[in-house]
């Protein structure tokens, strides 16, 4: 026994060391990893971002130095009173700014470098750099920032913002600090923009000092500069859809219909892209996004589903041909509506009747496409099957799904189908008279301004689209495949003449005559779609969004545009105005009727737009008056909006 | 005997192997923790590493020197060596120099010399001498009072020049008497005492006061004879809670700051988060870093002079008493478990051997030889990986410095030269 005590118990501290050294070593320890590695300093070189030109060349989008004045707070020494004067007025703060910078400092770290005073302008850096020997501790860290060349397009450019811990987590290349595109092509060709960072290990020393570079720089790299992208917005369009669309809510997309390239592509309101740049990004940013009642941030020419009213009755007008369910010169009456035995399915406005496939579209009559819709749904037995059928041939047009195209940001839209009402009804108890509002795109139908002038193109094209997007062209790379294939509708090139013919009479002798412009043919469609909010939970309409789509010239369109103007009331009041200006702008390039652009310019949407939120009772449609605002009031320069602050 | 001894080869081979295996592991560390930038020459003497090489060649040296005196010379001058090393202890207080606060060492030139390094083997031969003395009777209070006496001068001198660390090694002798008689119940009390201090000081004088007490009524129930009477029990458990409120009453009085602080560490005593912050980075710094150095090791280290924390000199003492902490990182739990693996069949070697000595001058010797490796062993290892209180001892053949290589080479191989002797006994 007395041998035995010494010889156990070294056998037992023998095995419990073991088993501390497991635990230490291999059950509690991750794979070496150098990034977590706190004895190795990470030094980044970061590459220069590429810029970004629009379609004619003009750059948009550059970078610009800017420099953060940072602090180490165990190597501050203390500043006497003129110092600290001096100090402060060099960087513009108070003393008590001082103060709490440095203590805010403080707590993050004794030892390691947070930034003091970020982002100084050139000129404060200037008179700083000179004098910055005196004050120990602190130091001027150079950065990149974007540099935008323009005041426009904000939602088409994006932004930049630090990456938080999901994105690390997710993407290892980012680190702490990093910039990532946060919105628009910054995010969507954040990969081809951004270039590759370069990298150098160095080995410290537990003071925090270098001693050297790790395994002699084996591992280090050198960085690789972005890529600069020319993209397919015309900035000048650009420019004059968002002086278009001041003083309003809704969304402007237009495309070249022979490429899919996006050429103007706006959201109202919107904001100067610089406000998210520099010392002041932070506060304009979350007073931006925090603007839930205009939201400056949500794009509504892509993120936004409306009702597409009247503009989508050319797709059933299309469906019927193709189903040969109707014929171009197939009449039907209309009694101021569509009346189904006794009662009455859908109004309808004052023309004559009855009408054929060339009227019904010039007058927007909704009797008559309810019946080109209800033969379409009831050609079967089957109610769903037709509807299958029908919502096939929409959404060959890129309606009702995501168009998988290269913006960051999209919404579906939506076309019913069969299953969908069976769901709603219940399975076979629904008929094409419980759902006639989507022949005049009401109802279920939602699209997106984006899907709707994409559908125009379509149209203008006579049956395919190429599918809409942004990127012109990646210095040496090419661009997607999926771009430059076409995209077939279901529906037969024949049938599109007598269509486009109809949308063509829209300006001759239809719903927008008054907006015709000389020298260009324009087929187009007015919409109209009533609306509504809740108000204390009580549904409440609103005065109806104003729609137009549109493409033009008649024949080889080179634009195809769809126009939303929220609660505007009528199609031609203020979208087809709109849209009838952009296409002038680019195919001309100057606009010949200015009276049309002026009344444009000094009505405003405003009033309307605060009724929900007023509290009060209030009026719609027709027994409202508009509200007009002093010309002068709307800066021109250039065709730029200017934001003021 | 298992011992090949068919080519003459007298000496325990596998001794000298484990032997061999911890002093070269041990160099090729100290030259992974104390190189600065390129390593110009291995034999820089203006570097660490250089000069423990040289102390590795000399080690050499006295091996052989060991070796080739006769057997008998360690067992006659037993005494006369324990005394010239107590006179070297006494003589640090006159002449010796203060390192980091302890006198612990003799300045020649610029060299320094660590005189309780060679205390250790010197009152291991003492004690054997005494114990295995034909008059001598361990199971008597006197001769037990005489051998105490002998480990406690060193252990006394050494802690008066503030070396507390290696006077705690001096409990090691426990083992030796336990071994050559020492009655059962001394063992009891120490592992008694151990409970009660860390009980008394983790939860309190008053819990431990219960826990004894129901201990002591639950011995006295179940024992069947010599339950003795109720008040020999009274008075057990007043020593106990006097024991443990004495302990605490040590601890908050009697301990320096800095001791106070690690075993307050060690127990997770300390709830303020403020102080324990505070304590992190000064008492627990060293072993925090430690820690992660060994963690960040993993299976297979980062290999032979890529540790980047050992590279960044991020463990104070390194190469000293954390030199643990290189292999960690270095060469992963690999290495570590075999450091762990050669040092515990070296003791058990050891203790194999001195089993098998016939004169009890060996035995005992060995006994202490293999008692001394393993506190060391244990305390240094423990506090690097943070199982045990910080205690400044080094790991015997592995930590940088020559008199604590050559201090532990005489230990070891006087044993071994008294090994090989054995043939000629009787």
């Amino acid at each position: 026994m007395r041998k035995l005590l010494l010889l156990t118990t070294v056998i037992l501290v023998g095995l419990v060391f073991i088993a501390r050294l497991f635990y230490l070593q291999v059950y509690n320890s991750d794979a070496y990893d150098i990034f977590e590695d706190t004895a190795i300093r990470k030094e980044y070189n970061y590459p220069k971002r590429g810029y970004v030109y629009d379609r004619n060349g003009k750059l948009l989008v550059a970078n610009q130095p800017s420099y953060d004045v940072m602090v180490i707070p165990r190597e501050v020494s203390p500043l006497d009173s003129i110092e600290l004067e001096e100090f402060c007025s060099l960087l513009k703060i108070t003393k008590e700014d001082y103060e709490n910078k440095l203590s805010k400092a403080k707590n993050y770290s004794y030892r390691l470098p947070s930034p003091f005073v970020p982002q100084l302008s050139k000129k404060d850096y200037a008179v700083l750099q000179e004098k910055m020997r005196k004050f120990e501790g602190f130091y001027i860290q150079k950065r990149s920032l974007r540099s935008y060349q323009t005041n426009i397009g904000a939602n088409v450019l994006g932004d930049l913002g630090e990456v938080n811990r999901r994105i690390i987590k997710r993407q290892p290349y980012y680190k702490l600090g990093d910039l990532i595109g946060k919105q628009g092509i910054e995010l969507s060709y954040e990969d081809v923009l951004r270039g590759v960072k370069g990298i150098k290990f160095i080995q410290k020393d537990r003071h925090n000092k270098n001693i050297g570079p790790y395994k002699d720089g084996i591992f280090d790299t050198l960085p690789k500069p972005g890529k600069d992208i020319t993209i397919t917005i015309d900035s000048e369009l650009q420019a004059y859809g968002e002086l278009l669309m001041k003083h309003k809510r809704g969304g402007i997309v237009a495309i070249d219909p022979q490429t899919g390239e996006i050429l103007a592509m706006v959201t109202g309101p919107s904001y100067n892209p610089n406000l998210l740049v520099g010392r002041e990004r932070n506060k304009n940013f979350s007073r931006l996004f925090r603007d839930t009642i205009n939201m400056p941030t949500f794009d509504r020419g892509l993120q936004a589903q409306y009702p597409p009213g009247s503009p989508f009755k050319v797709i059933n007008a299309l469906i019927g041909l193709q189903e040969e369910v109707v014929d171009v010169d197939d009449k039907f009456t209309c009694r101021m509506g569509y009346y189904y035995g006794s009662r009455r399915l859908t109004g309808c406005h004052h023309h004559r009747s009855p009408v054929d496939m060339n009227a019904g579209i010039a007058q927007s009559c909704n009797a008559y496409f309810v019946n080109v819709y209800r033969r379409i749904v009831d050609k079967y037995d089957d109610a769903g099957k037709g509807m299958n059928i029908w919502a096939d041939h929409a959404k060959s047009f890129g309606l009702g799904n995501y168009l998988n195209n290269d913006l960051s940001v999209g919404r579906k839209g939506r076309i019913p189908d069969g299953n969908y009402y069976d769901g709603q009804y219940g399975d076979n108890r629904w008929g094409s008279t419980y759902i006639v509002s989507n022949a005049i795109g009401q109802g279920e139908v939602e699209a997106t301004p984006i899907q709707l002038a994409n559908m125009a193109a379509a149209i203008g094209n006579r049956g395919y689209y190429y599918t809409p997007h942004i990127i012109k062209n990646i210095e040496g790379d090419s661009i997607p495949k999926k771009f430059k294939t076409p995209n077939y509708t279901t529906i037969d090139k024949r049938h599109f003449e007598p269509v486009v013919q109809g949308m063509f009479d829209v300006f001759n002798k239809g719903t927008a005559q008054s907006l015709r412009v000389p020298g260009i043919e324009i087929c187009g469609k007015t919409g109209t779609a009533e609306n509504f909010v809740k108000i204390d939970s009580i549904k409440t309409q609103l005065t109806d969004h104003s729609i137009f789509v549109a493409f033009a010239p008649k024949d080889n369109p080179k634009i195809a545009i769809a126009v939303f103007v929220e609660n505007g009331y009528w199609g031609s009041r203020f979208a087809g105005r709109m849209a009838s200006l952009m296409i002038e702008k680019y195919i001309k390039g100057h606009i010949t009727r200015t009276d049309l652009e002026d009344w444009i310019l000094t009505h405003s949407l405003e009033n309307e737009y605060k009724k929900p939120y007023s509290g009060e009772p209030f009026k719609i449609n027709g027994e409202t008056t508009l509200q007009v605002i002093d010309k002068n009031a709307v800066e021109v320069i250039n065709g730029n909006q200017n934001f003021k602050d | 005997m298992l011992r090949e001894n068919h080519r003459g080869f007298k000496f325990d081979w596998i001794t000298i192997v484990l032997f061999l295996l911890l002093v070269v592991f041990g160099y090729l560390n100290i030259l992974s923790a104390s190189h600065v930038g390129e390593i110009t020459s291995y034999f820089d003497a203006s570097q660490l590493y250089g000069k423990h090489l040289i102390f590795v060649g000399l080690t050499f040296v006295l091996i052989v020197l060991i070796l080739s005196v006769e057997a008998k010379f360690y067992e006659r001058f037993a005494s006369v060596i324990y005394i010239i090393a107590m006179i070297a202890l006494v003589g640090l207080f006159i002449f010796g120099k203060d390192v980091n606060g302890a006198r612990s060492w003799y300045g020649i030139g610029s060299m320094t010399l660590q005189p309780s390094e060679f205390a250790k083997f010197a009152t291991a031969l003492a004690v054997a001498k005494f114990i295995s003395d034909l008059e001598t009777n361990m199971k008597t209070v006197k001769d037990q009072l005489k051998v105490t006496a002998i480990i406690v001068i060193p252990a006394l001198l050494i802690l008066l020049q503030n070396d507390a660390g290696s006077t705690i090694v001096y409990l090691a002798f426990f083992f030796v008497f336990y071994r050559e008689g020492l009655q059962q119940v001394y063992l009891i009390i120490a592992l008694s005492l151990i409970v009660l201090a860390v009980l008394g000081l983790k939860f309190g004088v008053l819990i431990t006061a219960i826990i004894a007490t129901l201990v002591l009524i639950s011995v006295y129930f179940f024992k069947r004879k010599n339950k003795g009477s109720i008040f020999q029990y009274i008075i057990a458990l007043i020593i106990c809670i006097g024991f443990s409120y004495g302990v605490k009453l040590f601890y908050e009085h009697g301990l320096k700051p800095h001791q106070q602080n690690r075993i307050s560490l060690w127990l997770r005593l300390e709830k303020d988060p403020v102080k324990l912050e505070r304590m992190k980075k000064a008492e627990a710094y060293n072993l925090i870093q430690s820690e992660q150095a060994i963690s960040s090791g993993g299976v297979s280290g980062k290999g032979f002079l890529q540790g980047t924390r050992t590279t960044g000199k991020f463990v104070p003492e390194q190469h000293t008493d954390y030199i643990f902490s290189t292999v960690g990182e270095e060469w992963g739990f690999l290495g570590t478990s075999l450091v762990v693996l050669t040092f515990v069949l070296l003791i058990i070697r050891i203790l194999y051997l001195a089993e098998a000595q016939k004169s009890q001058f060996s035995r005992v010797y060995g006994y202490g030889v293999a008692s001394i490796l393993f506190v060391h062993f244990t305390i240094n290892i423990g506090m690097v990986m943070g199982l045990i209180p910080t205690v400044g001892i080094p790991l015997p053949f592995f930590s940088y410095g020559g008199s604590g290589l050559w201090g532990f080479t005489i230990l070891l191989f006087i044993f071994v030269k008294l090994d090989s002797n054995k043939i000629n006994e009787w």
